[in-house]
């Protein structure tokens, strides 16, 4: 009976637990946004964190592209040459990137690279005390630190996911054209008539933007609410990490099913 | 009317000189369950720089993040020039603090700018001074630190007693009416303690600021402070001046002063009787 009290105990702590801390990432989201108009005034801050999260993030985006690509070329020729549309594989290479591997596999690469670097910051700034510091001079840390983050953040994923599914394409048109010797005629003209702006682009678009906004909240989410030690701080880039990878391809599915044209 | 108006300024201006620019009352506070601090009542007058003083974990730094309104109190009152600091929103909040420098226990430096740009910060974000201001601003701090030659330098680069040096010139940045130091002295050597405390003193004065200080280091304090309170266990247990306290009868303050291993604070943390113990080990 005891072992059952304390079983129920320990999971309703941790649901308690689990739902505050979805309000206390509310909250701060909502007060972030609320201070995120010093980011606008001063370009200066929006341009170093765009330049931190955006500019330093695409010697990853662009060599992961272009190998994505590789494979797809490889991996599209393979399959399409059985039923002998083989010329389709332009329009295979630049649909699957444009809607569905460029904006989720940039997403994931840019949790890895830039918002593991984010949570790491603010962590590390928080264990320090210089956001204490920072507070203490009258100067609001979700102005100063978080706000121009997270917009670096959220401005840079659609411009990667963009720079990633360029290279895709030009790594399946490598591969298929160069190497395998699809016409090229064929390769660029299937992509041209059969890739709808507003149906494929706008929608890889979205996609890319909310992915954004997620891995760059949760990455200064996890950073200001660190456990201000060496331990704590690691944690928090682990949780940054795992929690926006399953954010990604959560909102990807339900993105996708908003975006579904196929019944 | 206009005598009166007169009258009543010469009053203004005597209340605010004979007011104590951070006055305690009552003050009690608790993380959770476990009460830090209980019935605090201290008084800071204006341009002296006093020190609380007292054990690791009786509550200090506590006292000292209620002064800058980080946390509020559960109980009583704490005012500062005049006005209760738990009552200020964000906005009112943050105008106390531009008036107010603060020192940390290992400087806190933002360490992605060089020693310039720390001292230059808050000028930056809370004046609209030409660059050619701000910059002969911070060489002017940083000689009164003794550090003009390490402008350039990122804070990695500096010692401790160096990185601490920079952190009070960027404290006083503002020319502040209150400066809170929180352990200035931990970790540093002989002579960077001394010149610390020196510093603290000099700046202290030459700007007229209430300075408090927050400390358990007796010999550098003593030698700099105006006064003094002792605080153990979350209460203030004694206060004086420096001459006072060294020759104090108080159990505690002379435990303190005096560096006593055992008295009021004692040397074992409280247990179970030893022979008890070992007696019921052995069973």
């Amino acid at each position: 009976m005891r072992l059952i009290e304390r079983f129920f105990s320990v999971i309703g702590a941790n649901t308690i637990d689990r739902v505050w801390r979805l309000g206390f990432a509310a909250r701060f989201f909502l007060a972030m946004l609320s201070h995120s108009g010093e980011t606008f005034r001063r370009p200066r801050l929006l341009l170093r964190e765009l330049y931190a999260s955006g500019v330093l993030s695409l010697i990853i985006i662009l060599v992961s592209g272009l190998f994505v690509g590789l494979v797809l070329g490889l991996q599209g020729y393979d399959t399409l040459q059985r039923y002998g549309s083989s010329e389709a594989l332009g329009i295979l290479v630049a649909l699957s990137l444009v809607r569905e591997l460029g904006p989720v596999v940039a997403a994931l690469l840019f949790a890895s690279r830039a918002g593991s670097s984010m949570t790491a910051e603010v962590g590390l700034m928080k264990a320090t005390e210089q956001l204490t510091a920072m507070d203490m001079m009258a100067v609001n840390p979700l102005a100063r630190i978080m706000a121009p983050r997270f917009w670096g953040g959220v401005l840079s994923m659609p411009l990667l996911a963009a720079l990633f599914t360029a290279a895709g394409i030009f790594g399946g048109w490598l591969i298929g054209v160069i190497f395998i010797g699809v016409d090229e005629g064929a390769f660029w003209a299937q992509m041209q008539a059969n890739v709808s702006f507003r149906d494929d682009v706008f929608n890889g678009i979205i996609k890319s933007a909310v992915f954004g906004v997620a891995v760059s909240l949760i990455a200064v989410f996890e950073g200001f609410d660190a456990v201000p030690t060496a331990e704590g701080v690691s944690r928090a880039i682990t949780r940054t990490v795992v929690t926006s990878a399953l954010a990604i391809l959560a909102l990807d599915f339900v993105l996708t099913s908003f975006m579904f044209r196929g019944l | 009317m206009i005598e009166l108006a007169g009258i009543h300024k010469t009053d203004e201006i005597l209340r605010l000189m004979t007011t104590p620019y951070v006055e305690i009352n009552g003050l009690d506070f608790a993380y959770g369950d476990r009460q830090i601090l209980s019935g605090i009542d201290m008084q800071l007058p204006k341009g002296k720089l006093t020190a609380i003083m007292g054990g690791s974990g009786c509550g200090k730094t506590t006292l000292l993040r209620l002064i800058g309104g980080q946390i509020k109190p559960d109980r009583g009152s704490l005012k500062v020039a005049g006005h209760e600091v738990s009552r200020f929103n964000e906005r009112e909040l943050y105008g106390m603090r531009r008036r107010m420098g603060m020192l940390f226990q290992f400087g806190a430096l933002f360490t992605d700018l060089s020693v310039f740009d720390n001292i230059a910060f808050p000028l930056r974000e809370h004046t609209r001074l030409p660059e050619s201001a701000i910059r002969d601003l911070v060489l002017l701090k940083l000689e009164a630190v003794g550090l003009r030659g390490a402008a350039q330098l990122m804070p990695a680069e500096l010692s401790g007693g160096m990185a601490r040096r920079v952190a009070l010139a960027r404290s006083v940045a503002l020319d502040p009416e209150l400066i809170l130091f929180d352990e200035p002295f931990t970790g540093l050597d002989p002579i960077s303690l001394s010149i610390i405390a020196t510093l603290i003193r000099r700046l202290t004065d030459a700007l007229g600021a209430t300075s408090v200080m927050v400390t358990h280091d007796v010999h550098e304090s003593l030698a700099v402070v105006d006064y003094v309170y002792f605080m153990a266990g979350g209460r203030m247990v004694g206060s004086g001046t420096p001459a006072e306290l060294r020759v104090s009868t108080d159990p505690y303050v002379y435990q303190f002063v005096h560096a006593q291993p055992d008295g009021p604070v004692h040397f074992h943390y409280p247990a179970d009787n030893l022979d008890e113990q070992l007696l019921a080990g052995a069973a």
